[in-house]
């Protein structure tokens, strides 16, 4: 095969469910590859805070929507020789198929790299992948499709009951259920029937363990299985919902070889070339087995597979996919061995789901057959014990461990319920029932979990029994640090606190060891700086590195942190390096560039604790700790890090808690002269309402102290307030509130900078196109602003500069204010790199990150910065992930909702925000669309703009009121009834019919979301989640609505260019 | 219970064994699974075994039909952290049930990452496991251990046409599964058996234990045999006789090859391997007609040898796998095709 003179790799698009940081990894990893082989790379990805977006990594960069049109036309500018597939996720995969299936590939002479496109279709489409198995006799589950109830009899009676009953062609899974005899499967087919024509029987899976290989083969037909990995969670939850550990731990040798040797075998004859997943079913009684699916791509699993095991898989999958073998590749973790071979693991891993759904009122908390998590932790020990309680605090939710926590919420009476119908919940539910004593036969029978799991968790539940019985001697205390007590669960357990515990720890001499990932099991010397700490070792299997720094991380990605903290840490990782530092890392996530092997000299995959951070202190003592990079986790850590005599690099950590501190930052602002928002920290409902009240309403409420999931909201009368406050927070004397005067009609803009010694050194102004009211994380963002008056942009600049001053800031910053008819409030201050930091970094083309590293080692960065004029405008849209939070309000608020981002640059605001919108996966409306408008206002202020939609040809189509408004205002529209009212065209009718482009929803009652109890969903609601449901591109917010309407009016008959990144930030 | 090395460490731990004491030597293996193949292998005879994955026992102990031989060879087993509460429906006993049934001595709660990288630094060395002082280290390679595990009678199984002769020198069962097939017979001999006086179509050398300059009486026997033109494989030990009969030398790795993931090469082709094997053969030493078959990818020692024009070859990995991968079952079915063809021709 010759070598490919240039390449074009397809990214994954913004963060979503199902979709995460780990194709950042994947993606870097395939570039670094083309770099070395001396090829040149094209990389199309609107994801602006991901590395492989970086400068010096691809050759050329184009953040754009990653569509069939978009690609087509960066093919034909670009004319790439080859192209990579299956290093971004299933977004560029089905990309890839379109490309080649408009024969775009074909007529541009693009060849794909790897795993042929037939071969994908064949993983892809499940008819042709249990044909394609039945050829080598491999199994896969057993299904049938029939259009009678005798067929259906017969079908289920050769399959064998119980079995799963699923209505073809249904969305969701609607209709489908298990049935366990044939007159169940009567009575539930003759409701089926009644909408469906097919009705499948397949086999009934549930409770089979759930294994899954990963699996690398090259062209020679080289193949190995790199991991293994077994699911606690049994079938029925999905495997990115389950619990799942490295290696399998109740497979027999022999189970897991005759998987192993099925995986070879079924990967041989589909002709994979590169990396891929392969997932069984494996029965628990009986030994035997089903292929569940074969993902012909880098996946979410092999990003954990490649953590766990320290083999580089996406880098080996991109060198295959250029033809190289399997044996003539070195092992880079040992540098000697060769890369054809399987790790031995002298470890366990666990990896657990992080879901963010309480961030969503009426979102199920129940986890099956769909994905609802948002990120995963990764835990590494040497005993199961050890590795689930460091992945559960890991989660960072509040949860200390499996059980002894300080917070009492992870009590529950329905324990039982939970076990059975599996909720998020699910592993405290456990804890609750061990503790109240009921058998591991009982919660086996209700759960499907394997034994050997539940032996292992009544194990950390006798040890908590033990500590809270007999006295703390050395040997319980070893035992419970052995079983991944943190010096945190031992207090609770031992009523005692967190230091006594450490102290006499320490004066017992039990320390954690350092121990190296080295793919081999210590078989061979090994170079590898990949480390974990344990208890259960006598030896470090490293000395201290010399002139060290560090850089915590930013752990899972939740809502919130995404993977711009990641990138944020990898940047300070590239900076420290730069100036002769050995960098040490410290982060779980196994979705993420800052724990590739080839990042920092040392990476502690490892818990961002006190305690933690604290053992790694100790032991390598670097010349200086930062905090600032990886989000609210290291953030928080800085103060008690500092107390514990740990060298902070940057802002002075007391300055950092006053910015924190919202009393202290308050007054800061008073005698600075700053204004503010008007708030109050109150105990109680009364009181509460009272202050409420006086402020007037709306007012904006949340929880003092803000833990995990704990809600904000805001309160449009005092009903309002006292539902909220009934519901979310439950207000007590122990847990203050804060309420705050709501600005109404307010915009927001926020000030990235960076700051040396209390000087502000560089800064970038972006503005929200949307209303305060929306979270900034939601936000859509702007830079350069556009509608922001340059008295606004002095103004902010010069409270900036007072706060920078007053907290003495060395390093990241970010402002965020509300302008009202230029009257300006402050109403946060982060004292460390904020989540659009590489958007203005890469759109202002200074690295932010780097300067502030810099700044923060005392380099003095004074330079002639230009932020403020560009000669083009970017714009970040948020990217949301409705679509797999079933009953959610996609409605923008005040608590942040979105996964991830995305941006794109245009030579205008206009095609900026539209390409932007696009990346995020907005269609452009063709002709038909909906319009729904709440409250007179909106009316009102929308009326140019629907106008304009009317102007450019589009059908409107408006709910009744809306529908009278244009009307009055002679705007034709078609009228649709609401859904209750029945009428003929009624709403539902136009929506379930498939012919809109686009809807215009906005709630009257914008700050809140309706109220929505069963039965009685409002219009509104439905709408907007028809809408997400649908595929229907929702427009919620007024402002945005505006800003787009106007782009698309202003870019009639003009091109959205598909411009490079260089393009635009080269000055012609 | 406590680990005494030769170098003089002593490593302490907690015994779920029996309660006796053993003096054998160290090794080391990195498979992730197949604790009851490994210590059911009669090559395991005088060693005390290190297995570096943490957690032991998970899975419980089948039905004896599972093992690679009718007890434990091994003669002790050092862990990081035994499990008792094991869990699989062909469990029927714990594994330290099996241990203490067996009379065989176990250790858990060792750091055995740390003694890893000591044999790893400074070669296999005896060590004694025991629950009391200190006795005497006896190297337990300066006996024939194959007379110790290789059967004393010779036994037939099957009826088959093709007549193949199993040199057990501690064979694991699996190989004697490998080669029993509906048109063979196997004939399962001693190691000292002098088998050219039997009628048969095809050889196999199996594993055993220990040096193989230990097995001379097997090296003469193969060394007749090699003059005929019958098929002859040869495994793990049975490479190394194999090479001896030819001419060829042996020599001790430094930390042997205990793992279930060596990559072995043909050429650009990679097989990965279960391994068990502290001796080698040299390279360089192999006569003019004879050949390296396979390559160990990552220290690149001899892994198999071939003749280059008679049907005369062996592997050093265990191509019968139990414990390990079955990438190289293959090599059976060439064996078994290249006896069928010879018979043929004689015919």
């Amino acid at each position: 095969m010759n070598k490919p003179k240039k390449v074009l790799i397809l990214g994954s698009g913004g963060l979503r469910i199902g979709q995460a940081g780990e194709f950042d990894y994947s993606g870097s990893q395939a570039i670094k590859v083309l770099k070395e082989e001396g090829i040149e790379s094209v990389l199309i990805n609107p994801n602006i805070a991901t590395v492989q977006t970086d400068k010096g990594l691809a050759d050329r960069v184009y953040f754009l929507p990653l569509t069939e049109h978009f690609a087509t036309e960066v093919i034909k500018k670009e004319r790439p020789d080859a192209i990579f597939l299956s290093f971004g996720g299933q977004t560029a995969l089905n990309l890839g198929l379109a490309l080649e299936k408009s024969g775009v590939l074909k007529k541009y002479n693009v060849r794909v790299l790897g795993t042929p496109v037939s071969v994908i279709r064949d993983t892809e489409d499940r008819e042709l992948f249990v044909k394609r198995l039945n050829q080598i006799d491999v199994k896969t589950a057993r299904s049938r499709a029939t259009a009678s109830v005798a067929e259906a009899q017969k079908a289920a009676k050769i399959i064998g009951y119980p079995v799963m009953v699923r209505s073809g062609f249904a969305l969701g899974g609607e209709g489908s259920g298990l049935v366990r005899t044939e007159d169940e499967l009567v009575k539930k087919l003759s409701e089926v029937f009644h909408t469906n024509k097919q009705v499948l029987i397949e086999e009934y899976l549930e409770g089979w363990k759930e294994v899954e290989y990963e699996v690398v083969r090259d062209k020679d037909d080289n193949c190995i299985t790199v991991c293994n990995m077994e699911n606690l969670d049994p079938m029925g939850v999905h495997t990115g919902e389950s619990i799942v550990v490295a290696p399998s731990q109740t497979l027999t040798n022999q189970e897991y070889h005759m998987l192993r040797e099925v995986a070879i075998k079924t990967i041989r004859h589909l002709g994979i070339v590169g990396e891929c997943n392969i997932q069984y079913a494996l029965h628990p009684k009986t030994g035997d087995y089903r292929v569940i699916e074969v993902n012909a791509r880098l996946s979410r699993s092999s990003a954990l597979a490649s953590k766990a095991t320290g083999y580089p898989l996406a880098f080996v999958a991109a060198k295959l996919a250029l033809g190289h073998t399997l044996p003539k590749l070195k092992n880079s973790v040992t540098g000697v061995t060769s890369a054809c071979f399987e790790p031995a693991l002298d470890y366990i891993v666990i990896k657990i789901p992080r879901w963010d759904l309480n961030k969503f009122e009426n979102a199920a908390t129940r986890i099956g057959t769909e994905m609802k998590s948002v990120g995963e932790v990764m835990a590494i020990g040497r005993s199961f014990e050890e590795v689930f309680q460091k992945g559960i605090r890991m989660l960072n939710i509040g949860a200390d461990g499996f059980t002894a926590h300080r917070s009492k919420n992870f009590k529950m009476e329905d324990y039982l319920k939970e076990i059975k119908e599996p909720t998020t919940r699910r592993m405290f539910a456990l804890a609750e029932a061990l503790k109240a004593g009921v058998s591991i036969e009982k919660i086996h029978s209700l759960s499907n979990i394997d034994p050997w799991f539940l032996h292992k968790m009544q194990h950390i539940v006798d040890i908590e029994k033990r500590l809270k019985r007999s006295k703390l001697d050395k040997e319980l205390l070893k035992n419970a640090k052995q079983n991944g007590f943190s010096d945190i669960q031992i207090a609770v357990a031992t009523n005692s606190t967190e230091e006594a515990v450490r102290t006499k720890r320490r004066k017992l001499n039990i320390f954690p060891v350092i121990k190296q990932i080295d793919t081999l099991a210590g078989e061979f010397p090994a170079k590898t700086n990949y480390l974990y700490l344990t208890y259960h070792g006598t030896e470090d299997d490293v000395k201290p590195g010399k002139k060290s720094a560090m850089v915590l991380g930013s752990g899972s990605y939740s809502i919130g942190s995404s993977v711009e903290f990641d990138w944020s840490s990898v940047e300070a990782l590239k900076a420290l390096k730069k100036k002769g530092y050995e960098t040490i890392m410290v982060n779980y996530n196994p979705e993420t560039v800052s724990t590739d092997y080839d990042m920092s000299d040392r990476l502690y995959f490892d818990e961002l604790s006190l305690e933690r951070v604290l053992d790694i202190v100790g032991f390598e003592k670097p010349k200086g700790t930062i905090v600032s990079t990886g989000g609210q986790i290291p953030n928080n850590l800085a103060f008690a890090l500092h107390e514990a005599g740990v060298k902070i690099l940057g802002t002075h950590p007391k300055n950092i808690n006053r910015a924190e501190d919202r009393h202290i930052f308050s007054a800061l602002l008073d005698r600075l002269g700053v204004d503010q928002p008007e708030w109050q920290e109150l105990s109680t409902k009364a009181e509460a309402a009272k202050t409420a009240a006086k402020m007037g309403y709306p007012v904006l409420i949340r929880p003092s102290f803000v833990l995990s999931g704990a809600a904000m909201g805001v309160a449009l009368d005092e009903q309002g307030l006292i539902k909220f406050l009934d519901k979310a927070i439950g207000v007590g004397s122990d847990k203050p509130i804060v309420i705050s005067k709501f600005i109404e009609n307010a915009r927001e803009i926020e000030i990235d900078g960076v700051a040396q010694n209390g000087k502000l050194k560089i800064y970038a102004i972006t503005e929200h196109v949307e209303n305060a009211g929306t979270h900034s994380g939601d936000a859509t963002l702007v830079l350069p602003a556009q509608r922001t008056y340059l008295e606004t942009i002095r103004r902010a600049k010069s409270i900036t500069k007072a706060i920078i001053k007053e907290l003495a800031i060395t390093g990241p910053f970010n402002i965020q204010f509300i302008a009202k008819e230029n009257n300006l409030q402050v109403i946060e201050c982060n004292v460390r790199a904020s989540r659009s930091f590489p958007f203005v970094s890469k759109v202002t083309g200074y690295n932010f990150i780097e300067l502030a590293t810099e700044a923060m080692l005392g380099k003095d960065i004074t330079g002639d910065y230009r932020t403020l004029e560009l000669d083009y405008v970017a714009v970040k849209s948020p990217q949301f992930s409705y679509g797999r939070i079933k009953g959610a309000d996609p409605l923008l608020y005040v608590e942040m909702a979105s996964t991830g981002e995305v941006a794109a640059f245009g030579d205008s605001y206009a095609e900026a925000l539209l390409k932007s919108m696009m990346a995020a996966g907005f269609r452009l409306p063709k002709k038909n669309v909906l319009v729904s408008l709440g409250k007179e206002e909106n009316k009102i202020k929308l009326l140019p703009s629907i106008e304009k939609l009317h102007q450019m040809g589009f059908t409107l189509y408006a709910t009744e009121h809306t529908a009278d408004f244009l009307k009055e205002n002679h705007i034709p529209c078609e009228r649709v009834y609401k859904i209750k009212s029945q009428g003929n065209p009624n709403v539902l009718t136009l929506l379930d019919s498939g012919n809109l482009d686009l809807i215009i929803n906005i709630p009257a009652r914008g700050l809140a979301r309706p109220e929505n109890s069963k039965g009685s969903l409002s219009d509104g609601f439905i709408i907007r989640r028809k809408a997400v449901d649908l595929n229907i591109p929702l427009i919620t917010n007024r402002q945005l609505a505006e800003g787009f309407i106007n782009a698309l009016e202003e870019m009639k008959g003009k091109t959205l260019e598909a411009k490079a990144w260089d393009e635009y930030t080269t000055e012609a | 219970m406590k680990l005494y090395l030769e170098n003089g460490m002593v490593i302490e731990g907690t015994g779920f064994g029996a309660n006796v004491p053993v003096t054998g030597e160290v090794v080391f293996n990195t498979g992730m699974m197949g604790y009851v193949e490994t210590l059911s292998d009669p090559s395991y005879t005088g060693q005390i075994v290190v297995l570096t994955y943490p957690l032991v026992g998970n899975y419980g102990v089948p039905d004896k039909k599972r093992f690679e031989s009718e007890k434990i060879h091994a003669a002790g087993l050092i862990v990081s952290e035994y499990c008792d509460e094991y869990s699989h429906y062909e469990a029927k006993e714990s594994l330290a049930k099996w241990l203490k049934r067996s009379g065989v001595p176990a250790m858990t709660g060792v750091d055995t990452r740390a003694i890893t990288k000591v044999l790893r630094e400074k070669g296999v060395m005896l060590g004694q496991l025991t629950p009391g002082k200190k006795g005497k280290f006896v190297d337990p390679n300066k006996e024939n251990l194959v007379a110790k595990v290789s059967p004393t009678k010779k036994k037939e199984y099957g009826n088959g046409p093709l007549k193949i002769v199993l040199v057990d020198c501690g064979a694991k069962e699996n190989i004697a599964r490998s080669v029993m097939k509906d048109d063979t017979t196997v004939i399962r001999v001693p190691w000292n058996y002098d088998f050219t006086n039997e009628t048969y179509d095809g050889i196999v050398l199996s594993n055993g234990p220990g040096d193989p300059m230990a097995v001379k009486e097997t090296v003469e026997n193969v060394k007749k045999a090699l003059k005929g033109n019958k098929p002859i494989l040869g495994i793990c030990l049975g490479t190394q006789v194999m090479a001896l009969a030819a001419g060829a030398k042996t020599y001790k790795l430094k930390y042997g090859h205990r793992a279930q993931n060596q990559p072995c090469l043909i050429e650009n082709r990679c097989y990965i391997t279960s391994q068990n094997h502290g001796y080698s053969v040299d390279a360089k030493s192999l006569p003019k007609d004879w050949k390296v078959w396979f390559t160990n990818a990552n220290d690149g020692s001899v892994e198999g040898i071939m003749h280059i024009k008679k049907p005369f070859y062996s592997v050093q990995f265990h191509p019968e796998a139990c414990p390990g991968p079955t990438d190289t079952h293959w090599i059976f079915e060439q064996f078994l095709a290249d006896v069928k063809k010879a018979k043929k021709k004689k015919v």
